[in-house]
């Protein structure tokens, strides 16, 4: 394929998708690690509700006071899943499958009931995101990589993963040794002075940033799976965290770039005319490294297990 | 209107719909209350999630096979195949792999539905418009079902709450204690598939009411609801089963009498007011009741320590407790004890030396246990061992000079 035609369809939304996977998969080693593994499905379930109010309060459909309200939202899911925890004594699977099943009925009910219909917000727009869209008109071949001009017609959603990505990187960068103690023995990064549990609540608010700012341009289901799947493939490979953490970006990125490819071009080589869903390729191609890496890895039974 | 809906008097279709949802819903309420106590109330998301591919395979082998996509039973067989093989592949990727069980239902749940949206997509593109009901699995739509659709759900939700009444006995040993279980000769393992194939059964019968993403709400939030007003399972059971029919009762009706509101989300909204009012004001659990009691125990710790101070003379500068000492008569505006409280005080003092005895002597250690400091005593020891410990306190004596 020639860069004429690759770098203003193509270019753009595997970059996105290679880049909101990976701010994913990073706090998703620790979320996975932590056991919280499926705080990430509940962010990514109230990011509808959250956009939602966004849309009603303000009016607008703009990136900021929707990436505002979705972070809102998933704020205000962590304070409620925990308040139900505590409040009622309830177990926090049960807390966290009830917060997010009711904010995502009532995003839904709200979306319905309010004059949407003119804008592009929709349930299945929020659930597939619109990867294939986020096309760089204004690129005419490899040379434009360098044309500031043409760099300026750039997708902004390109930006906003990349401040995402900037964001979770910096984190976990400033905060690697306290996540670590406090991921691994909580007792023992207490007895060191480390504020344990604001430091869980800001790294799933650093979860939430890189979910809010992947949902605008992926949707939410290739949020879930690369929450989920890179980080749990890469605890089959190794036993060392910092291995770990480079699988897990190994992964994230090599699930963007065939999942992108095959929905695009995979339908043409069978012979059909039209691509499938770019998120929920990529989505499943993370799910057949995971199944690869649960057959054949080298770590993947429990320490002591007995070996079948 | 509305009233007629929830009366069922809105057309046979309506009334079919409203009775399917609300058998649905006792069926949700009374499967999810086992996956409840069983810790597991997640798996039900994870199983919801993977019915789409299933339904999308099953559309696409009924069109190739020359039939309508869009016959339920078909569709609903799919769903209920693919979701047993997402559920399959959670146990095994916990019981073999690291993994836990988390992260299984996580990965599961996404790989499954990301790959349901692959199919969609191709459906989309294989003829169009054909595909137009399946969009209606994600979030459920009740309007324009037919009438066998409606049958096939009746029907699917009165045989898993027949399954549920049959199996009750083992699902409830299983949920406390399950080596107890497996030594009264229950097979531990079948029987959590049970539990999972009920939850799948319900979960397959209520996609197209409420679609896959909000049935996971129908399987936990009534249990969750119904744990504040028992701790009896086989009522915990019942109150569960009311509450998720209730709610997909009203749901029903609303979404009958204004087709615009879609089932689900209103079901689910329905069942969480339900759990809201449960958390305030369940009578033993709720958030009223444990602040209530804390106030009374904050009562009693001051109205002890009041009349302790009384007692020995001591100034009360703690202007709540002289505000309680005074409402009950027991004390003047600025701390002064009146004659009742004179003799409360007393009372209190003589209490408190008798507990000091009773704590000391090896004799009384079952009663001592029970000391936490605002017991009377004499819900504890008898009026023989209350004037038995008078006896080694001694009354009043003479100095002698």
């Amino acid at each position: 394929m020639s860069g004429e035609e690759f770098v203003p369809l193509s270019l753009t939304p595997m970059l996105i998708g290679v880049l909101a996977a990976v701010a994913c998969a990073l706090p998703g080693n620790f979320l996975v690690l932590r056991k919280q593994a499926l705080i990430g499905d509940a962010i990514s379930h109230v990011v509808l509700p959250g956009i939602v109010v966004a849309f009603l309060i303000t009016g607008l459909v703009a990136a900021a006071p929707m990436m505002l309200g979705a972070a809102a939202a998933a704020l205000v899911s962590v304070v409620m899943i925990e308040a139900i925890r505590r409040l009622g004594n309830i177990e926090p699977g049960a807390a966290m499958g009830l917060t997010f099943t009711t904010l995502f009925a009532a995003g839904v009910l709200l979306l319905e009931q309010s004059d949407t219909s003119s804008v592009h917000l929709d349930v299945e727009h929020a659930l597939y995101g619109n990867l294939e869209s986020l096309i760089w008109l204004d690129a005419i071949g490899w040379s434009s990589l360098l044309d500031p001009l043409a760099l300026m017609g750039l997708p902004p959603e390109l930006g906003r993963v990349v401040i995402a990505l900037i964001g979770v990187v910096g984190f976990l960068w400033l905060f690697w040794r306290p996540l670590v103690l406090s991921t691994f023995d909580e007792s023992f990064a207490q007895a060191m002075g480390i504020a344990t549990n604001r430091l869980g609540v800001a790294l799933v608010m650093v979860a939430a940033l890189a979910a809010v700012a992947a949902f605008d341009a992926v949707g939410s289901i290739i949020v879930i799976a690369m929450f989920i799947c890179p980080p749990a493939a890469a605890r089959l490979m190794t036993n060392r965290l910092e291995h770990q953490v480079a699988w897990s970006v190994v992964f994230a990125v090599l699930s963007a770039v065939f999942g992108y490819i095959f929905a695009g071009y995979g339908p043409l080589w069978l012979g059909f005319d039209n691509a499938v869903s770019a998120a929920g390729m990529i989505a499943t191609v993370s799910g057949l490294i995971l199944m690869l890496a649960a057959c054949c890895a080298p770590h993947r039974h429990r320490s002591g297990a007995p070996v079948a | 209107m509305f009233w007629d809906a929830l009366t069922l008097q809105l057309g046979y279709n309506a009334t079919l719909v409203t009775i399917g949802a609300t058998l649905l819903g006792i069926a949700a309420g009374v499967t999810g209350t086992f996956l409840y106590l069983r810790k597991r109330a997640l798996v039900s998301d994870a199983i919801s999630h993977a019915t789409l591919p299933g339904v999308g395979i099953a559309f696409m082998l009924m069109v190739l096979l020359g039939g309508d996509g869009r016959a339920l039973p078909g569709l609903l067989l799919g769903a209920a195949v693919s979701s047993w093989i997402g559920l399959l592949c959670v146990s095994w990727l916990t019981r073999f792999t690291r993994l836990s069980e988390d992260a299984a239902i996580g990965a599961v749940l996404s790989v499954f539905f990301g790959f349901g949206i692959v199919l969609l997509t191709v459906i989309q593109t294989m003829g169009a418009g054909r595909a137009a009901g399946l969009e209606g699995f994600l979030l459920g739509s009740t309007a324009g079902m037919l009438f066998n659709d409606a049958l096939v759900i009746a029907g699917g939700g009165a045989l898993t709450l027949l399954a549920v009444i049959i199996l009750r006995r083992p699902m409830t040993l299983l949920a406390f204690d399950p080596e107890y279980a497996a030594s009264r000769g229950v097979n531990v393992g079948r029987m959590d598939l049970a539990i999972m194939a009920l939850a799948l059964a319900v979960t397959v019968v209520g996609l197209k009411v409420v679609g896959l993403i909000l049935i996971v709400a129908m399987l936990i939030i009534p249990p969750v609801t119904a744990r504040f007003w028992t701790e009896r399972t086989d009522h915990m059971v019942l109150i569960s089963g009311l509450c998720g029919g209730l709610a997909a009762w009203i749901g029903a009706s609303l979404s009958a009498v204004a087709p615009a509101m879609p089932t689900g989300p209103i079901i689910v909204l329905t069942s969480f007011a339900l759990f809201v009012l449960s958390l305030l004001l369940a009578p033993n659990r709720g958030v009223l009741a444990v602040y209530l009691r804390h106030v009374r125990f904050q009562r009693r710790v001051h109205m002890r320590q009041g009349l302790l101070a009384l007692a020995q003379g001591q100034p009360i500068y703690e202007a709540f407790t002289v505000r309680l000492l005074k409402r009950a008569g027991l004390a003047h505006a600025d701390g002064v004890p009146t004659d009742d409280g004179r003799a409360r005080a007393a009372k209190a003092l003589l209490d408190e030396k008798r507990w000091e005895l009773v704590r000391a002597d090896q004799a009384f250690e079952s009663a001592a246990a029970l000391y936490d400091g605002l017991r009377d005593i004499e819900t504890v020891l008898t009026g023989d061992q209350i004037s038995e410990i008078d006896q080694r306190i001694g009354g009043p004596q003479g100095v002698t000079a």
